[in-house]
């Protein structure tokens, strides 16, 4: 970084003796001396130009072989780091995907199991309330009591198999600790890819400097703003607690609507 | 009561449909996105739309627009269910003619809050 500074400031200070220079050659009416010094000018300011042009291709190169992105290679895709993220992040989608649905039908099968139960309760229950308010004969009650062994048994089994439904369900959240290793490695790699690319911008702003080159920010801002289509949808929206345009959940939601007049 | 359920993630259309048959709504149908749902609602005699917003080909936001502007399905409520919690977006949705609005992640409470709402305001 010090070479750096030390070369703009080289070109600085040629600037403004050249300059000088450069007046007083032509109010001596040294035409071709004046020639002479605006070349000398064009010189400095190239070779700083070729420099920092070379240090921007090194740089850039380093940032080839941090990713493992061999750019003669046929298989260039499948070995760089981001190609990997890729497929791990797919890996979560179809991690946590398998996991949904492997929950879901757990609740769908214990759910009839369930019912079952409850609808047999039902009826003993009313059956009982029969019994005890002595409306009962002898033949209805040897039935009822062989129901009712039937239903213990039955509820036996049937919680069995809740149980071990609820600990299936249990098992398909692992998903969270492998998901979670995987997103965190991605995180990882993006904050790497943002340091080298904050270092190239950095490279190609000395670059920027040589060659006189301006960029008008808020006009690639704006630009970019329009480029957006908010109909597209955003997503999730991660601190929407800490943003004023976006609403914290249902019940905000509610009030905007009736303050619409829903 | 006929109803179709748009959204890109196979999950949660499951979960809404889980949700409404636990309300009682059995005939239920699914699609993958808006340009999926239309022609499905243009042939089939729904009663309900519920749809989510961000999904690739037609949005959700889309495909409200072409059912209010369908001379035949324009009467269709629609119910977006949605992560898209922009006041912005809310407003667009309830311009566009939204009959009810849930952000995600909601709760089957919520749910069957802004439908039975909805049926009272259809039938009312």
């Amino acid at each position: 970084m010090a070479y750096n500074e030390a070369n703009a400031l080289d070109l600085e200070s040629t600037l403004k003796t050249h300059a000088r220079e450069l007046i007083e050659t032509l109010e001596m009416g040294n035409v071709s001396g004046a020639v002479q010094l605006i070349h000398e000018l064009n010189q400095v300011r190239d070779r700083g130009l070729y420099q920092e042009v070379g240090k921007l291709t090194r740089e850039l190169h380093n940032a080839i072989v941090n990713f493992q992105i061999d750019p003669a290679s046929p298989h260039a895709q499948e070995v760089s780091q981001i190609a990997d993220a890729t497929d791990r992040l797919g890996y979560v989608v179809k991690m946590t995907e398998k996991a949904a649905n492997r929950t879901m039908d757990l609740v769908e099968e214990s759910t009839p199991l369930l019912g079952e139960m409850s609808q047999a309760a039902q009826g003993l229950r009313n059956d009982w309330g029969r019994f005890m308010r002595r409306e009962m004969s002898a033949e209805e009650f040897r039935d009822l009591a062989r129901r009712v062994e039937q239903f213990l048994g039955q509820s036996q089994h049937n919680a069995d198999q809740l149980s071990a439904k609820m600990n299936d369900i249990l098992l398909a959240q692992d998903y969270q600790d492998l998901t979670g290793q995987v997103i965190k490695k991605v995180t990882a790699l993006v904050a790497d890819v943002e340091n080298s690319l904050l270092k190239l911008v950095l490279m190609a702003s000395h670059v920027d400097r040589f060659a006189g080159i301006h960029h008008d920010r808020e006009q690639l801002r704006s630009e970019q703003a329009q480029q957006k289509e908010p109909s597209r949808g955003e997503g999730p929206q991660i601190h929407a607690d800490k943003r004023e345009d976006v609403v914290s959940g249902q019940d905000d939601v509610d009030d905007l609507l009736s303050s619409l007049g829903f | 009561m006929k109803i179709l359920i748009v959204d890109d993630f196979s999950t949660m259309r499951r979960i809404i449909k889980n949700l409404l048959r636990d309300l009682g709504f059995t005939n239920t149908s699914e699609a993958d996105d808006g340009t999926t749902a239309l022609p499905m609602l243009q042939s089939g005699s729904f009663d309900f739309l519920v749809t989510d917003w961000n999904m690739p080909g037609m949005t959700g936001i889309d495909l409200l627009r072409a059912v209010r502007a369908d001379e035949r399905l324009k009467h269709l409520p629609v119910l977006m269910v949605t992560a898209e919690a922009k006041r912005d977006q809310i407003i667009e949705a309830a311009q566009a003619g939204v009959n009810g609005y849930v952000v995600k992640p909601f709760t089957a409470q919520v749910l069957k809050e802004k439908i039975d709402k909805i049926f009272e305001r259809v039938n009312g």
